[in-house]
């Protein structure tokens, strides 16, 4: 159990996606404005990460290992995100809308999310079913932090007095790079913590 | 769809600067960011995805009039991967050691909106020749961005300059240029030592927000609008994304425009 904790603890934070390892910076910049914009998107980024990885693991270890097709992972990967994304936005829109009209919007945008597609891949890497899960979810709990995160800064920055040319992105890129050294403090946490 | 008389030589220098996809379109961020660490790796990947581009916008170009428009977007997308995988491969096979220091982001250049993006915005709208003009320009546009600020964090963060060059060079034979592998400008056990924190995250973010801002600077001096996260223009979500019209993100980037 130990194990999955410190998968978990080393995706949200040591290992977080957004800050340390630089998957899915677009909506991390895109939709970061305002607080529940940057909740919602991060809520259908959770969801999607572990449906993606319950559906390609399976996939990729009876399909293309099977057959040697390991070299069309990355075709079979993204056409897969991709069809998911559209059928768990169908699925959503006519038996859950309240839950749709939440994350509704954000679904056609994660289809071309790096963050997604990234998390699969690293999970084949790797190659076990209930890690890749976990891994799964704590990335999308690491992308959502950050968000969340990033949203108070920006919503602070917005009545600060920046220079003029590094007003709009620049700043926006400097407070990132502020709290990305935030998270550097992590370094080492969860080694510690769990004693591994 | 209407075709427009393009002149090539605009088509290719608009990418170089005036429309760079990384400091002016901001798009592709996410390979910038990280590849950056050293100048060898963004050489890499800025090739590696210029030549994806290039033979993407040919075939999506060749194509055009034959793909519906209601399915182009996963169209583009299979068209993309099946490059990316044939240049994923090349690298596995030719150049072990870029393959090992790119890792996850080689196959990633499949969600690169760079090129995602040129394939709704040109590519399917353009003649062949174009197309592919502009998939030279605008991969020479990501290779000189990523190559600029690789130079800037290698510089400071590692004291090194072209470091690693014969993983590159290892494609033209064993030892070209006498072994050539680089500078190191902060010896070992110098006074100096070199700021790791410019090759780890945060370092990538603060070179990036400052290289924009260059990049502003010289824009207003002759005019030009600075750079904007447009997200909703030029992402290419942005016909079936309701955000637009529900104005979440894409009215925020209109309120910065106008303010």
């Amino acid at each position: 159990m130990t194990a999955y904790f410190a998968i978990l603890l080393t995706a949200i934070l040591t290992g977080n996606f957004v800050l340390c390892k630089f998957l899915g910076i677009c909506p991390f910049l895109g939709v970061s404005k305002k607080l529940n914009t940057a909740l919602g998107m991060s809520a259908a980024v959770v969801f999607v990460m572990a449906l993606a990885t319950a559906v390609t693991y399976p996939i990729n270890k009876y399909l293309l290992v099977k057959n040697d097709l390991e070299y069309l992972q990355t075709i079979v990967f993204i056409l897969v995100i991709a069809a998911l994304v559209q059928l768990v936005e169908i699925v959503l829109k006519k038996f859950m809308p309240p839950l749709y009209n939440a994350l509704g919007i954000y679904l056609p945008l994660i289809t071309t999310n790096c963050a997604v597609l990234g998390v699969v891949i690293l999970n084949v890497d790797e190659g076990y079913f209930a890690q890749s899960m976990f891994n799964s979810v704590g990335a999308g709990l690491g992308f959502m932090l950050a968000m969340v995160i990033f949203s108070g800064v920006r919503s602070r920055l917005e009545s600060c007095d920046v220079p003029k040319f590094l007003q709009g992105l620049p700043i926006v890129l400097i407070a990132a790079s502020i709290v990305s050294l935030s998270f550097m403090g992590f370094t080492g946490l969860v080694e510690g913590l769990l004693g591994l | 769809m209407a075709e427009k008389k393009v002149s090539l030589g605009k088509e290719f220098t608009k990418g170089l600067i005036k429309e760079n996809p990384v400091l002016r379109l901001v798009l592709g961020t996410c390979p910038t960011l990280a590849v950056s660490t050293s100048i060898v790796n963004a050489l890499g990947m800025g090739v590696s995805a210029m030549i994806v581009l290039i033979c993407s916008n040919i075939v999506i170009s060749l194509l055009r009039k034959i793909i519906p428009s209601k399915v182009r977007i996963p169209v583009y997308i299979v068209i993309i991967a099946s490059f990316v995988t044939i240049v994923q491969m090349l690298v596995k096979a030719f150049v072990p050691a870029l393959d090992a220091a790119l890792g996850v982001y080689l196959p990633l250049i499949v969600v690169n909106c760079i090129i995602l993006g040129r394939a709704e915005a040109f590519a399917g709208k353009h003649a062949v020749i174009a197309s592919a003009v502009d998939g030279v320009g605008m991969g020479v546009g990501f290779t000189l961005a990523l190559c600029c600020m690789a130079a800037i964090r290698e510089v400071l963060g590692a004291g090194t300059f072209l470091a690693g060059a014969q993983d590159l060079l290892v494609l033209f034979g064993d030892n070209v240029l006498g072994g050539f592998n680089g500078f190191t400008l902060i010896k070992e056990g110098s006074a100096l030592s070199p700021m790791t924190v410019f090759i780890l995250a945060p370092g990538g973010f603060f070179t990036f927000g400052l290289l924009m801002a260059c990049a502003n600077r010289i824009a207003e001096s002759r005019g030009k609008p600075k750079a904007e996260l447009k997200g909703c223009e030029a992402c290419p979500m942005a016909g079936s994304c309701s955000i637009r019209a529900d104005g979440g993100a894409c009215e925020d980037g209109k309120e910065e425009a106008s303010a």
